[in-house]
């Protein structure tokens, strides 16, 4: 077996004193697709947040390891420069900033941290109107600021092309299917296949089981309240869709 | 042309019948302002009668006129008095090699990017013949000359084309304007001076760069730029590295003048020292400029990138007087630490169908107060007059200021004049977005905030705009807790 990309051991976290996170437990290998599922308030989003080092998340409990590292002690900006990279629910717009521009200065980063040359603006158009082939993104986006006036749909492709361009180790996909028709689901979720190899992950959170009959996961968890209480295959995800959450919930509720 | 040579020559002489007692052979005048001083100044740069009279009758009026205390702004007072009006350009002290410069100096060169040739000339240090910029400048000249530009120093100007300079200075900015403004005109000791003959297009930016023999231009600058009939030029004032001056204030005097269907673009970027961290020293930038769009079809641009000085000062006007004239203003000012700036513009509409254009970008961080003043005036004639303003506010941190006064003044029913204005923080969403592409803060604020300047900096001729979206992120250094 591979050794694992992420370990989360026992993790607890929390935002001003309010205990959010109460003891992940997480095992996620190089070459794997894991679905964390949850109603509304289970923790879903924090746990992104968490992995990826938001300020005003605080860790109080357990541990982390990431590429055999201590995520926990790494900044925001190296976690991402090692390979970390969070799809966002509500991606933010930065008004002004050419999308180009912005994608280049976060591919050069990386490079630097892995003490590569950087990449000049003409070899770096070749990298991303490749990526824009293969995901089938309108070359409009490259031209446009990051996210500005961009409909949800744009918005989310545009975090999977981001996810093509910096080719990360794990991609956290943050409630990617939400707002988006089924066209755009479908779209998104192919650009996420394309992109999975034997040697990355992708941890797919979500509320709903409809991503996952394009993004199938090896592995389902479900959270609520703060734990993962119960793991299973694809088909768990399937049984939730059709029990609903309150049968897991009944069982270990409140 | 001769005739008006000889005229100087015979002032010269009898510059000396007004008797003042400052001993000539001196290069510095004593601290103090009066009409001998003036004099002096006067003849010390061999000035005709005309301007002679011209600056004591600019004195004279100063005399009466009082320190503005409307801007947005808090200062001591300069002591007039204490001020010396006149010193003959010094000779830099040479240095051997960049090692003896300033470290930090070196430091912001560096991170602007500088050249090291660029670096020496900058600091002074003696540079290699064939790099000289003296060469670069006279190919310069030798190529405008054949467009019949005139492209020199104010005193030059004067000297050899008495006629133009006569005609029209303070024909934009008068002298009994405003207190800064009679003061430049009382004292003034150089600039530049800018004709473009009729259907020329200047076939270059100028930059004042390229004028060195301007170097030291002082405290009190004046520029007088006059496009003819057709004509076209950009002109680029400033410089992106780090201005240093013993002289705390500045107080220029810009005037410009378009033509029928001339075109003038006026590009500045300025970085005078803004002082330390509390506030202790930094330059008083108070600048008088504007421009007159006197024919028809005319259209005057200012585009400021405004990082630097303790207190700026500033509001870069257009009058459109011909019918069709365009006035354009993009600013983006940033203040920091204890900076304080009160810019804007002013458009007075009097032709019909005239157009204005204004676009304010303020950044304030630290304890920085950051205020636009802008004035829309549509005169009785202006019909079908137009304008749009936008004036966004930029805030880092929570202990600094953005502030907007905007003055309108419609008197002709058939204008139209449309005002938005925004103030926004930069937010934490934002710097996390960045941060999880790889991006640390410092450089996340730096992204924003050109992003946010972005309708300015497109404006600049494009080398401008790069060295200032770099200016930017030096001057807001450290603005990330």
């Amino acid at each position: 077996m591979n050794p694992p990309l992420i370990e989360i051991t026992n993790l607890s976290a929390g935002i001003n004193g309010k205990q959010i996170l109460k003891g992940i437990n997480l095992t996620v290998r190089p070459g794997e697709v894991h679905a964390i599922m949850g109603p509304n308030g289970s923790g879903k989003s924090t746990l992104g947040y968490v992995l990826a080092g938001r300020k005003g998340y605080d860790v109080t409990g357990g541990s982390v390891t990431y590429d055999g590292k201590d995520l926990i002690e790494l900044s925001p900006e190296d976690r991402a420069r090692e390979g970390l990279f969070l799809a966002f629910q509500y991606p933010v717009e930065i008004p002004g900033v050419n999308n180009t521009y912005f994608l280049r200065a976060a591919y050069n980063e990386q490079r630097k941290h892995r003490k590569q040359e950087e990449v000049d603006a003409v070899d770096f158009l070749a990298i991303v109107r490749q990526k824009m082939k293969l995901l089938e993104l309108p070359e409009a986006m490259l031209k446009r600021a990051v996210n500005e006036g961009f409909s949800g749909g744009e918005k989310k492709r545009n975090e999977i092309f981001q996810m093509a361009v910096l080719d990360p180790k794990l991609a956290i996909l943050d409630e990617t299917d939400s707002g988006l028709d089924i066209d755009a689901l479908r779209i998104v979720a192919e650009g996420v296949n394309k992109l999975k190899r034997p040697d990355n992950a992708t941890i797919v959170i979500t509320h709903y089981q409809r991503l996952l009959n394009y993004i199938v996961p090896d592995f389902v968890h479900v959270l609520f309240d703060g734990r993962l209480i119960k793991s299973g295959g694809k088909e768990l995800a399937l049984e939730l869709e059709e029990k609903g959450y309150d049968w897991l919930i009944g069982k270990n509720g409140k | 042309m001769s005739e008006s040579t000889n005229t100087i020559e015979e002032f010269v002489a009898s510059d000396y019948k007004y008797g003042f007692v400052t001993n000539i052979e001196s290069d510095t005048v004593p601290p103090g302002l009066s009409e001998d001083t003036i004099r002096f100044i006067s003849a010390k740069k061999s000035e005709p009668t005309w301007l002679t009279e011209w600056r004591l009758k600019a004195f004279r009026h100063w005399l009466t006129m009082e320190e503005p205390k409307w801007p947005n702004v808090h200062y001591t007072q300069p002591d007039y008095q204490a001020i010396s009006y006149y010193s003959a350009p010094k000779q830099k002290k040479t240095l051997n090699s960049l090692d003896e410069v300033d470290p930090e100096l070196r430091k912001t060169f560096d991170k602007l990017g500088i050249s090291l040739n660029e670096q020496k000339r900058l600091s002074g240090v003696a540079v290699d013949a064939v790099v000289d910029s003296v060469s670069v400048a006279t190919t310069f000249k030798t190529e405008l000359a054949k467009q019949g530009i005139i492209f020199s120093s104010f005193s030059e100007a004067v000297a050899h084309h008495p006629e133009l300079v006569q005609k029209y200075l303070g024909s934009v900015v008068p002298h009994t304007d405003n207190f800064y403004a009679a003061l430049n005109s009382a004292v003034f000791t150089d600039g530049s001076f800018c004709y473009i003959p009729k259907g020329v297009r200047c076939p270059m930016e100028l930059s004042t760069y390229f004028r060195i023999e301007a170097a030291n231009t002082g405290q009190f600058e004046r520029t007088l730029i006059v496009a003819d009939e057709g004509a076209y030029v950009s002109y680029l004032e400033g410089c992106t590295a780090p201005m240093r001056d013993e002289n705390q204030l500045h107080a220029a005097v810009v005037e410009l003048i378009a033509m029928e269907s001339a075109q003038i673009k006026y590009s500045t970027v300025q970085n005078w020292y803004p002082g330390d961290k509390d506030g202790k020293g930094g330059i008083y930038n108070f600048v008088t400029k504007r421009g007159l769009c006197k024919g028809a079809n005319s259209k005057i641009s200012w585009t400021q990138v405004e990082t630097g000085s303790a207190i700026t000062w500033k509001y870069p006007s257009c009058i459109l007087l011909g019918d069709n004239s365009q006035g354009e203003f993009y600013s983006v000012a940033v203040t920091n630490n204890c900076q304080q700036a009160d810019t804007g513009t002013k458009m007075i509409h009097i032709g019909k169908n005239t157009r204005s254009t204004i676009i304010s970008k303020g950044i304030s961080a630290g304890r920085g107060q950051n205020s636009y003043r802008g004035q829309v005036k549509v005169m009785k004639g202006a019909a079908n007059a137009r304008n749009f303003s936008q004036c966004d506010s930029l805030l880092l941190g929570d202990k600094c200021g953005a502030h907007t006064f905007p003055y309108i003044d419609v008197q002709n029913p058939t204008a139209q004049v449309e005002h938005e204005a925004s103030t926004s923080k930069i937010g934490e969403d934002q710097i996390f977005y960045l941060n999880q592409r790889g991006i640390e803060t410092q450089d996340a604020v730096n992204m924003i905030v050109n992003g946010f300047c972005k309708e300015v900096f497109r404006e600049l001729p494009m080398e401008f705009a790069v060295e200032a979206q770099k200016l930017l992120g030096v001057s807001l250094d450290g603005s990330v807790g």
